[in-house]
């Protein structure tokens, strides 16, 4: 078996493959640039599986490896270096993304193949893949900061995909620029870091972080305010949630692979990784969790009436990063990262699912036009099925185990608030299952509501090569919450896996709650889930016409259908306070005014002046510039010449 | 170096050239570019022995002295350190560079378009490695001669006016600079008996304040109008605007460097005390230029001026990091020069190209361009990530260093300079989508042809240097290490030591500043 020297392979067997397709991918046949693509992923797999075997084969207490090729940057007492890490925390994220993205790039095959610009598709979806395991494996914030504007580059540049729609090429520069803003915030978090700590290596701070830093002094709050910013941008959180929405531009198994399995949990791995000084910071804690319960509904009431079936994924990803971060702000990060597996699992499989659903509609992406692909796409249906289950939180399917440990820690925690945060989850469980299942009665149920018969006759299930990366999903979103059973004999596997990094002397004792507080919460928590597939099974399936007729009443009903159909108007807010302010007062103040108005009239004033007064003006005027410089500068050195050796020097 | 004159070799190795070519036929356009491509070239590569043979001390290194003038002590006195050398790499790469690009861009007067590039190149370099300040001072100016002829004779439309406009700002800092060098040479002959022009003489020799603070005032014109600094800026974007693709690059280049390497060579070791007190204003004015020279830079219609004001907005970062005046901050700032020098270069010589084809630089004329042109969306892309610092190019590195080390000197500056890369983002971005995505609206875009293997060929060095800089800066950041650290510490000592009194009578002698003025302005 391979040693834990060689994860270096890990990430850079993509940037290989990356390398590969991007020199010479558009002049090989396409069988090489799958060959590269999903042969570096593949094995790039199979490594980290051999990694995480020997990590497992550790003792628990001593479960972590350091790896450094070479001092990256280094100046005066400043020194960083390439080095990457591996420690339980690492390892999950590690696993996450080389598997599930291992599976994104089979499905590529199919889903793209019929693309001009496969090699350039692959070339970046393979450099992603090199960022995020950068940004996971890292052993320092700088190596973290390269994975974290890598995967937004990637993220920029396949949203952007299609770069000939506008549309596609605005949403990644919103994109690219909202994270630049949580990047912001992640740049001026490091400086604090490095000037108290005087390092930015992970061992540095982490361990003694509780002696360098008052608990709840304001640089440690500044610092963890800071970095949260950076993990709003990159996880879609509010304030800075809205390009998420936009960023379904991208071909669709982007949006599974960067914008719901993988790179928009970014923001829950550093808050975790960063764990011991949050912990030192309570105002920051109540900050996350606040924001992420807050992110956790308004989302979620967000994708109650989108009709673009990849906008009511992406709203729940929003909707769903924001469970991961309540969980982080009342401090059960194992919960947090519990939920970002089985959110891999679930919204990978849906959003690869709601793919292989456009697919076969030739395209197609309202769900007006959808309905009926019950019998036309079986397999499709059926992950998909069981993927939203799992999302609205049904026993056994693996959303019920993470979502319910979530919403248990919320009520049992010591964050200020925590029963108001508990009830936004609980409400926002309601919801989620209600525009799930609606969701799924206008895709999969009742009769094919396309109007081009050529979309009606051609709806088809999807090749192998798409619908086998969908069924092990589906498997892994039915099972993957077994790994955090609380009833298994020797506890929670995950639990004990991941504890050891979350240990640490600030780190709070948690209450553990008695059996019957947990079933009962658990009951209530199903039974929310379950009313909210009652209802949407109601209004869209059983009696469509009411749900249609209640979009035509007047009145509160329907004001609050068009605000959540205008997404809050949240788009147009910023615009209004943000964007064309800084247009207009850059052209008009800064540049017309300031710059041609007052400096340049008063340079041309004194030009002017001393050129009237000058009788070569005439001559510049007629072109012979050329003596004018020459005389000039000829003038000024015969002049230092001529003054300092007149002048005796010596 | 007793037995090799390199660095004389390397600086007047151009000039040899530019000779040679004068006594060449002006109708043989292929041998005068080639031969002015073979000069930049071969300068590169006898420049490359001076960063291997260079020893990492902060010591002088190359050093040639030779008497010159010697009725007021005027020596031929040349040499590098860890600063001064990245600037005659960065020079000559440049150069050898612009020998390449301007191939078919010059319509008229070629051979004096060439002689003026490479009469350029050695007033350049002889600026960075000049120990004596009359040399330098001669080399200042040679430089401003060819650099007004790029523009005024072979730029735009409204070359004239621009050439102008860099004349006279640049001629007026010159001149309060060159007011300041000769007192300061009456200064040190009338205390120490020995009137000298070495440099390095004058370092770290602490004046009284108030002769300090006005000696500073007097260089800190010259330089900042050079960076430009804002409010000191308005000459460049009319000149970039108006200046030859070659005259661009040189401009943004290196020309623009000369005012950073001034403070690094002359503000900071030779006015310790006044640069101490100052620090914080200057500062502030750099972070006003960060966040000024983006915002403008976004509003833009023509991608020359918006890669001009994003000058304002980069320099901004190195002139910070400067006066923030700890290592980090001071090695980011040099390696952002550099950066600087390779990131922006490549954008002007990306929108030479595109001006070559369409002989417009009209952001709207533009519009989908990468779909007939793959490799060169791939170069601008890479060169605009590179703009906008991205982790794992060279922008990022330097732009780092120079905000943790401004970080240590003030958390509030700092802060408000990290919005640059915000705004950076935004006008690069914005910029790239409107000339590169999109579908193709503008008919005359359809025939465009993508980047010829000359055209790859020159943007090849650059693209290697901001991939090497980015992943594996040690190279460059271990030889200036040295010299950095020095000028630190020197500066520390020197402040913590309190600076002489006002004598009781003054020895300032009578400067002539009306017969300067009267001399500059012919």
């Amino acid at each position: 078996m391979w040693g834990l020297e060689h994860i270096w392979w890990v990430p850079v067997l993509p940037l290989l493959g990356a390398i590969a397709n991007g020199v010479a991918g558009f002049r090989v046949p396409k069988g090489l640039v799958t060959f590269f693509a999903v042969g570096s992923t593949g094995l790039s797999f199979l490594v980290a599986l051999a990694a995480f075997a020997n990590l497992l084969s550790m003792d628990p207490s001593v479960r972590a490896y350091e790896s450094v090729l070479f001092t990256w940057i280094s100046s005066g007492a400043f020194t960083v270096e390439a080095g990457l890490q591996i420690d339980p925390l690492s390892a999950v994220f590690m696993l996450i993304v080389t598997g599930v993205g291992f599976l994104i790039h089979v499905y590529s095959v199919g889903y793209m193949g019929h693309e001009k610009a496969y090699s350039r598709y692959f070339a970046y979806l393979n450099l992603f893949m090199f960022s995020m395991l950068m940004l996971v494996m890292g052993n320092n914030f700088l190596v973290m900061f390269i994975g974290w504007e890598g995967v937004g580059l990637c993220s920029y540049l396949l949203i952007g995909y299609y770069y000939e729609k506008d549309s596609a090429s605005d949403a990644g520069k919103k994109a690219f620029v909202m994270n630049r803003v949580g990047d912001f915030g992640f740049l001026l978090a490091m400086m604090w870091i490095f000037t108290i700590f005087g390092s930015l290596d992970y061992t540095q701070v982490f361990p003694v972080a509780a002696d360098k830093l008052v608990y709840g002094g304001m640089a440690v709050t500044g610092i963890t305010l800071l970095l949260f910013l950076g993990a709003t941008g990159k996880s879609a959180q509010i304030p800075l949630y809205t390009w998420l929405p936009d960023a379904m531009e991208g071909p669709t198994p982007v949006s599974a692979l960067i914008h719901a399995a993988t790179m928009v949990t970014a923001g829950v791995y550093m808050v975790a990784r960063c764990a011991a000084l949050f912990n030192l910071a309570p105002a920051s804690m109540v900050t996350v969790a606040l924001i992420g319960a807050v992110t956790a509904i308004f989302a979620a009431t967000m994708g109650l009436y989108q009709n673009d079936i990849k906008r009511v994924l992406a709203y729940s990803t929003v909707s769903q990063l924001g469970y991961m971060f309540l969980a982080c702000g009342v401090g059960a990060y194992v919960a947090a990262v519990f939920h970002v597996m089985t959110h891999a699992f679930f919204k990978a499989c849906l959003f690869l699912g709601s793919g292989s659903v456009i697919h076969g509609m030739s395209g197609e992406q309202d769900m007006r036009q959808m309905g009926g692909l019950k019998e036309k796409m079986p397999v499709t249906h059926m992950t998909f099925l069981i993927s939203t289950l799992a999302i609205a939180g049904i026993p056994i399917f693996a959303g019920f185990f993470s979502k319910d440990e979530i919403l248990l820690s919320a009520f049992m925690g010591h964050t200020p608030g925590h029963l108001f945060y508990w009830t936004l989850a609980t409400l926002a469980a309601a919801v989620t299952a209600f525009y799930m299942f609606r969701l799924y009665y206008m895709t999969f149920a009742g009769t094919l509501r396309a109007e081009d018969h050529h979309v009606r006759d051609h709806a088809h299930e999807s090749p192998p090569v798409m619908t086998v990366p969908l069924v092990i999903l589906a498997a892994l979103a039915t099972v993957g919450g077994f790994l955090g059973l609380p009833l298994i004999e020797g506890g929670h596997a995950l639990r004990e896996f991941l504890n050891p990094v979350f240990t640490f002397p600030s780190a709070p004792e948690h209450a553990h709650p008695s059996a019957t507080m947990e079933l009962t919460l658990m009951a209530f928590s199903v039974g929310v889930a379950l009313l909210g597939i009652y209802t949407a099974r109601y209004y869209y399936f059983v009696k469509p016409e009411a749900a249609e007729e209640m979009a035509r009443r007047e009145g509160f009903i329907k004001s609050a259908y068009t605000l959540l159909r205008n997404k809050y108007y949240i788009d147009e807010l910023y615009g209004a306070l943000f964007v064309r302010p800084a247009v207009d007062v850059s052209r008009e103040l800064l540049w017309k005014l300031v710059d041609v108005r007052l400096i340049d009239g008063f340079v041309n004033f004194v030009a002017d002046a001393s050129l009237a007064a000058s009788s070569s003006a005439r001559r510049m005027q007629t072109g012979l510039v050329r003596q004018y410089a020459l005389v000039m500068t000829l003038g000024a050195v015969a002049l230092v010449w001529v003054w300092i050796a007149m002048s005796g020097g010596r | 170096m007793e037995t090799m004159p390199l660095l004389s070799m390397v600086i007047f190795l151009p000039l040899a050239g530019a000779a040679l070519l004068l006594l060449m036929d002006r109708e043989n356009e292929g041998l005068l570019r080639g031969a002015a491509l073979a000069v930049t070239v071969l300068d590169f590569f006898i420049s490359l022995p001076l960063y291997f043979g260079f020893q990492s001390t902060h010591e002088m290194q190359f050093v040639e002295k030779r008497p010159w003038i010697e009725a007021f002590g005027a020596n031929y006195y040349v040499g590098i350190d860890g600063i001064s050398l990245f600037m005659v790499l960065l020079t000559t790469l440049t150069c050898a560079v612009c020998a390449a690009a301007i191939w078919n861009a010059v319509d008229k007067h070629l051979k004096e378009f060439l002689i003026s590039m490479l009469v350029l190149e050695t007033g350049m370099i002889g600026v960075f490695c000049a120990l004596d300040f009359f040399l330098f001072y001669v080399f200042w100016e040679v430089m401003l001669i060819p650099m007004y002829f790029l523009i005024g004779v072979w730029g735009g439309p409204r070359r004239v006016y621009a050439a102008v406009k860099f004349f006279l700002y640049t001629m007026s800092g010159s001149v309060l600079m060159l007011v300041a060098i000769i007192w300061l040479y009456y200064n040190h002959g009338q205390t120490t008996g020995e009137y000298t022009l070495d440099i390095l003489k004058y370092h770290w020799v602490a004046l009284e304040p108030a002769a300090q603070l006005w000696l500073f005032m007097a260089f800190f014109l010259a330089f900042a109008i050079k960076v430009p600094m804002f409010p000191f800026h308005t000459w460049l974007p009319d000149a970039h605007v108006e200046a030859p693709t070659a005259g661009s690059v040189i401009l943004a280049g290196i020309l623009l460097k000369m005012g950073t390497y001034g403070f690094l060579r002359f503000s900071l070791p030779m006015f310790p005390h006044a640069t101490d007190a100052l620090a914080w204003a200057i500062c502030a004015l750099s972070v006003v230029g960060i966040i000024y020279g983006a915002l403008v830079a976004m509003v833009q219609d023509d991608v020359k001026k918006l890669v001009a004001y994003s000058s304002v907005s980069h320099l901004g970062f190195v002139t910070l990091g400067i006066f923030a005046l700890n290592t980090q901050a001071i090695e980011g700032g040099i390696l952002q020069m550099i950066n600087h020098g390779l990131s922006t270069g490549a954008l002007f010589l990306i929108v030479g190209v595109l001006y070559e084809r369409r002989h417009t630089r009209l952001i709207s004329e533009y519009g989908g361009v990468t779909a007939r042109m793959p490799i060169f969306a791939a170069v601008f892309m890479i060169a605009t990530l590179s703009s906008i610092g991205l982790p794992g190019l060279n922008g990022f590195v330097g732009e780092f260093l120079v905000l943790v080390g401004a970080f240590q000197y003030s958390p509030v500056l700092t802060a408000l300079a990290a919005t640059g890369v915000i705004w950076a983002a935004v006008y690069m971005l914005w910029m790239y989508q409107r000339v590169m995505f999109g579908k193709i609206t503008n008919p005359k875009n359809e025939t465009l042809t993508d980047l010829n293997p000359r055209e790859i060929a020159y943007f090849a060095p650059i693209i290697a240097f901001i991939f090497l800089i980015g992943v594996y800066p040690a190279p460059f950041l271990s030889k200036m290490e040295p010299s950095v650290t020095h000028l630190v510490e020197q500066s520390k000592i020197a402040v913590s030591q309190p600076p002489p009194a006002p004598p009781a009578v003054s020895t300032l002698p009578h400067t002539p500043l009306s017969g300067a003025k009267a001399g500059g302005q012919g």
